[in-house]
């Protein structure tokens, strides 16, 4: 039976987020490829239903990456960003489900050495938990 | 605006856990303002049921839909078909579309989704405070537009009790002193002669306390007559 591959999601900002993510692609390190980039306009916009709506989807984590707080393009975007990962972090929490296979993190551009960061720390949260299933990944 | 909030998840899914399909109706009313029963959070909470369901192994069908106003008996009969195809019906809206619902189709189970908590205004961006009891007997044309009977903890009618301190609430700090906030709106109006003002005792049978209100009016009731047409067209 062949390893089963984690299946990560993140949402990135056309700013600084996905800037963070050409230069990490362009760098000699090389990300997993497992994980899946939705390029959003800004973090602002990504809303806590289309977080819970990828891990109903079968994401087993999924991350945020925004512009630095203090940095953003749109001002206050991933600061709304980050507000509404809390609160599907919460809404994990009170239904059972790890809180951790979410998290919002913020990058600038010249950032790519965070990007890699980002990606292993999640993937290390998606292969720890496993899909969202009775017993976890111990399952399968 | 009636202002509401989501009951815990564990609490929600307990109610609805012995029951294979569930149809979750919100409102797109006040309890869409409030950001607790809105379009977005029926679709918010459908998808974290699913997740629910998902990992402790249960089997259940979740539909979620909104209603225009779950409290008018017009709009919930647009979705009579999806209560009557339910096991059990999740309202998302206050209490007063719960019962609606409830009203109109006792033999179906219908639970609430949300605590329904107060008339409230929002204050600002996720915060709204509440300004009014339903007493049924306004008097804020003597408090500078301030109801004491809902802002201040003891509803006291004549001043500040001896708990005001620095224009706060000794209940609680954070909240001000309603008798303050009149008597700071009347000076700034002019009218600071109000404070001296008696006021009697309340006669509180308009509220609650005299019981369950019904408000009618005759010109707008329909006529025996009518409602025999309007039974005929249904």
């Amino acid at each position: 039976m062949s390893e089963r591959r984690p299946k990560i999601v993140g949402f990135c900002c056309e700013k600084h987020g996905m800037d963070c993510v050409t230069l990490a692609a362009r760098s000699e390190r090389q990300y997993d490829s497992s994980v899946r980039l939705i390029q959003v306009p800004c973090t602002g916009r990504v809303d806590g239903i289309h977080i819970l709506e990828a891990l109903e989807n079968g994401a087993d984590s999924v991350f945020v990456l925004g512009c630095l707080e203090k940095n953003c393009y749109y001002d206050t975007g991933s600061i709304e960003g980050r507000k509404r990962v809390e609160y599907v972090k919460g809404m994990l929490a009170e239904t059972g489900i790890e809180p951790e296979r979410v998290e919002m993190f913020n990058a600038s551009s010249s950032m790519a050495w965070k990007f890699h960061d980002i990606v292993s720390s999640m993937k290390d949260v998606a292969e720890r938990l496993g899909p969202i299933r009775p017993g976890g990944g111990d399952s399968e | 605006m009636i202002v509401a909030k989501r009951k815990p998840l564990d609490e929600i899914a307990e109610m609805i856990a012995p029951y294979e399909k569930v149809a979750i109706i919100g409102c797109r009313s006040c309890v869409a303002i409030c950001l607790a029963g809105g379009e977005k959070e029926v679709k918010m909470l459908v998808s974290a049921m699913k997740l629910k369901n998902r990992k402790d192994g249960r089997e259940q069908s979740l539909d979620g839909f909104v209603l225009e106003r779950q409290c008018e008996k017009e709009w919930v009969k647009e979705v009579e078909e999806k209560i009557l195809d339910s096991d059990i019906v999740l309202s998302m809206s206050c209490s007063l579309g719960t019962q609606t619902i409830g009203d109109m189709y006792p033999h179906r189970i219908v639970v609430p989704g949300l605590n329904t908590a107060i008339f409230g205004v929002p204050e600002e961006q996720g915060l709204w405070s509440e300004k009014c009891l339903g007493c049924g007997d306004c008097i804020i044309d003597t408090t500078g537009g301030i109801c004491p009977i809902a802002r201040c903890a003891k509803s006291m009618l004549n001043g500040p009790c001896g708990g005001s301190s620095d224009g706060h609430c000794e209940v609680n700090l954070d909240i001000e002193c309603a008798w303050y906030a009149i008597h700071e709106r009347l000076k700034l109006q002019n009218r600071l002669e109000l404070m001296e003002y008696v006021r009697p005792p309340k006669n509180w049978s308009t509220s609650h306390s005299g019981g369950r209100r019904i408000i009618v009016r005759e010109d707008a009731k329909l006529t025996p007559h009518q409602k025999r047409g309007q039974e005929v067209l249904e």
